[in-house]
């Protein structure tokens, strides 16, 4: 910004640098376009005919014309695309052909649930990926090195809708530790206002505690099955960059001073990398919104993976192809949130 | 020391100096072989995948039931002497029914990934040896795909072509090659400056000459182990696409599939829902196990 508003202010590294930057947003820009180009074409290869959808197998043929022409599926497919380019700028994606209202509203009403789940199990996933990464890397082959990544391998090859079954059955229906399927009990959901959608938030605001204790107990399991798939990929990632930190000489030089192993690891090292495992965790947030779909769905959480896969089982291609491009945009801007965090707090890339 | 004095294959394969081209090469995959071998896990994981390709081979003398011979007397009964893991809700074994399933996994894995290595190797090693506008364009192609998280994509593709094994497959495909041509297209950079490719541009060969001659067996190793490390993300989306019922259809005994419909009995009847879930586990540790003892020989670099 700055760059631009003072003219004479370019220097040849400056420029590159706007440069780079030009270039960077120029390829995002494009990358969008092909997005909008992908789900549209996703759209159009539907072998369902989307004007019976909406008219009926027994339509006289001439509601069926109008609905077809309603529907701007007699003109030019170059054309068809500019329309559905424009309103997917506008973030106009239709109504969705279950519900009849705008699909943006009905992904806007249920993206909390999602939210509020992804984002108990980053803090879960970090909170133990993180340390498990450094000890397994601090200790490495000894016995807490191989357990971490005996975990980590069965966390990752393990299908993730299968264990939150599985949890269900132990802790919900054997032990009784949790409550089921869904984000509250009924009992409480009209029980205070629902301000944010994030219902942990909007019981701690109403002070409705017995909801906020139902809330935790629904949300516990589910949480903590993402949270495993998130903690094996950031614990694996951390163990490497850690790894790849200890074989560095100022690591011999801080223990030829003196310094503790732990001290060395955790003050000199992990300060080097904990730009990397910053990129990792917002990356991982990005996994678990896709995780969310399978774990919704065995969860019955009213978020945006139930949404998607309740159209999907429906065929409602409006609402399958909305939900896609907003994952897609989600997905580009962490890559890009990431992508700007490397280059502010990490020296080196400067 | 002792080896160079051995005779017979042994002796040929030990041997200090190779003799001939194909010598040369039969050693260094002895010595693959061998420090695979050395790895107990990864061939754990081996021998786990050799056997399953046997029991889907062989699955209609090894499975004790016929996998959709249905007994209502049978419904729901727990795993017993008669039937190891039980049966489902339509009294089927679903031992016969995991025995018969691994044909489904097997059949998804092996397909997706003969369509993924091709596809990935010819777009990626193009892009990287032509470079410039063709990389340019190839590269926002397989950004636009990566763009989207890889079940999320396999989802919408399976929406639009519909539920099936093949269509499973197709989307899966489409899914799962981008990141295979990005691997590709980063081997090609280091390999297109290299003097055996100035050498025989000099000699006069050909582009498409030079890339298949040269440029592919470079990339491949690389490649076979993402393949292989990739099939276990396969292996857990297809079970997920079954699982949504977008996969294989009932009353197809395809792992995901079972688990769904084991999920409406999973209280009273755990096994129904914790075998194929089981099995689906072992797969992809297996796949996993194996790939990483793979990378451990054919890509040094890594680690």
């Amino acid at each position: 910004m700055r760059v631009a508003a003072q003219g004479g202010y370019l220097t040849p590294r400056r420029r590159r640098r706007l440069r780079e930057t030009l270039v960077a947003i120029a390829s995002i820009g494009v990358t969008l376009l092909g997005l909008v180009a992908l789900t549209f074409f996703i759209g159009r290869m539907l072998p369902l005919d989307p004007v019976i959808k909406i008219v009926g197998e027994n339509a006289p043929q001439a509601a069926y014309d109008r609905v077809y022409r309603e529907l701007g599926l007699d003109q030019p497919l170059i054309v068809q695309f500019l329309g559905y380019l424009k309103s997917a700028v506008t973030l106009d994606l239709g109504n969705s052909l279950t519900s009849g209202r705008p699909v943006l509203e009905d992904i806007g009403r249920v993206f909390p649930a999602t939210i509020e789940l992804a984002t108990v199990a980053m803090v879960i996933g970090t909170g133990l990926g993180v340390p498990l990464g450094v000890l397994s890397a601090m200790y490495a082959n000894s016995w807490i090195d191989h357990v971490v990544r005996t975990v980590c391998l069965i966390g990752y090859s393990a299908p993730n809708f299968w264990l939150g079954l599985m949890g269900l059955m132990i802790f919900y229906a054997g032990l009784g530790w949790v409550s089921g399927p869904g984000r509250i009990d009924f009992v409480y959901e009209y029980g205070f206002e629902q301000r944010t959608g994030l219902l942990l938030i909007d019981t701690i605001m109403a002070g409705n505690w017995d909801a906020f204790r139902n809330a935790v107990s629904h949300i516990v399991l589910p949480a903590a099955i993402l949270a495993f798939s998130a903690m094996t990929y950031i614990s694996r990632m951390t163990r490497s960059f850690m790894a790849a930190q200890l074989t560095q000489e100022y690591i011999i030089t801080a223990r030829v001073k003196g310094l503790s192993w732990r001290r060395t690891v955790w003050r000199h090292a992990f300060r080097n990398i904990a730009v990397q495992v910053l990129t990792v965790i917002a990356l991982s947030y990005a996994f678990l919104l896709e995780g969310a779909v399978l774990t919704e769905t065995v969860f019955a959480w009213p978020g945006f993976g139930r949404y998607l896969t309740s159209a999907l089982l429906a065929g409602d291609m409006n609402a399958v192809v909305g939900c896609t491009l907003i994952i897609g945009i989600i997905f580009v801007t962490i890559n890009l949130i990431c992508d700007v965090l490397y280059r502010v707090l990490d020296p080196r890339t400067r | 020391m002792d080896d160079m004095h051995q005779h017979g294959f042994r002796g040929w394969l030990a041997a200090p100096v190779p003799a001939s081209a194909a010598q040369a090469r039969a050693q260094q995959i002895w010595l693959g072989c061998k420090r695979f071998a050395a790895n107990r896990s990864a061939l754990a994981g081996l021998v786990f995948l050799l056997l399953l390709v046997i029991v889907a081979w062989l699955a209609p003398l090894i499975a004790p039931y016929n996998p959709f011979q249905q007994s209502l007397s049978a419904r729901l009964t727990p795993p017993s002497a008669a039937h190891w893991f039980g049966t489902d809700e339509l009294g089927r074994d679903i031992l016969s029914r995991i025995i018969y399933g691994t044909r489904i996994t097997l059949y998804i894995a092996v397909l997706t990934a003969g369509i993924v290595a091709p596809v990935g190797l010819i777009v990626g090693t193009i892009a990287g040896y032509f470079g410039g506008w063709i990389d340019l364009v190839l590269m926002r192609i397989v950004d636009v795909f990566l763009a989207f998280p890889s079940l999320i994509l396999a989802l919408a593709f399976v929406t639009a072509l519909g539920p099936g094994i093949e269509n499973a497959v197709i989307a899966l495909s489409l899914a799962a090659w981008p990141p295979i041509a990005r691997l590709a297209r980063a081997e090609t950079l280091t390999i297109r400056k290299s003097d055996y490719v100035a050498a025989m541009r000099m000699q006069g060969a050909s582009h498409l000459r030079i890339i298949w001659s040269d440029v592919i067996p470079m990339c491949l190793p690389s490649v076979v182990v993402r393949v292989t490390l990739n099939m276990a993300i396969v292996i857990l989306t297809a079970a997920g696409l079954g699982f949504l019922g977008l996969g294989a259809q009932p009353p197809s005994p395809e792992w995901g599939a079972m688990l769904s419909t084991g999920r409406e009995f999973m209280m009273n009847a755990w096994w129904v829902a914790a075998m194929p879930g089981i099995a689906i586990l072992l797969t992809s540790l297996a796949v996993n196990l194996a790939g990483d003892g793979l990378r451990d020989v054919l890509d040094p670099r890594h680690d």
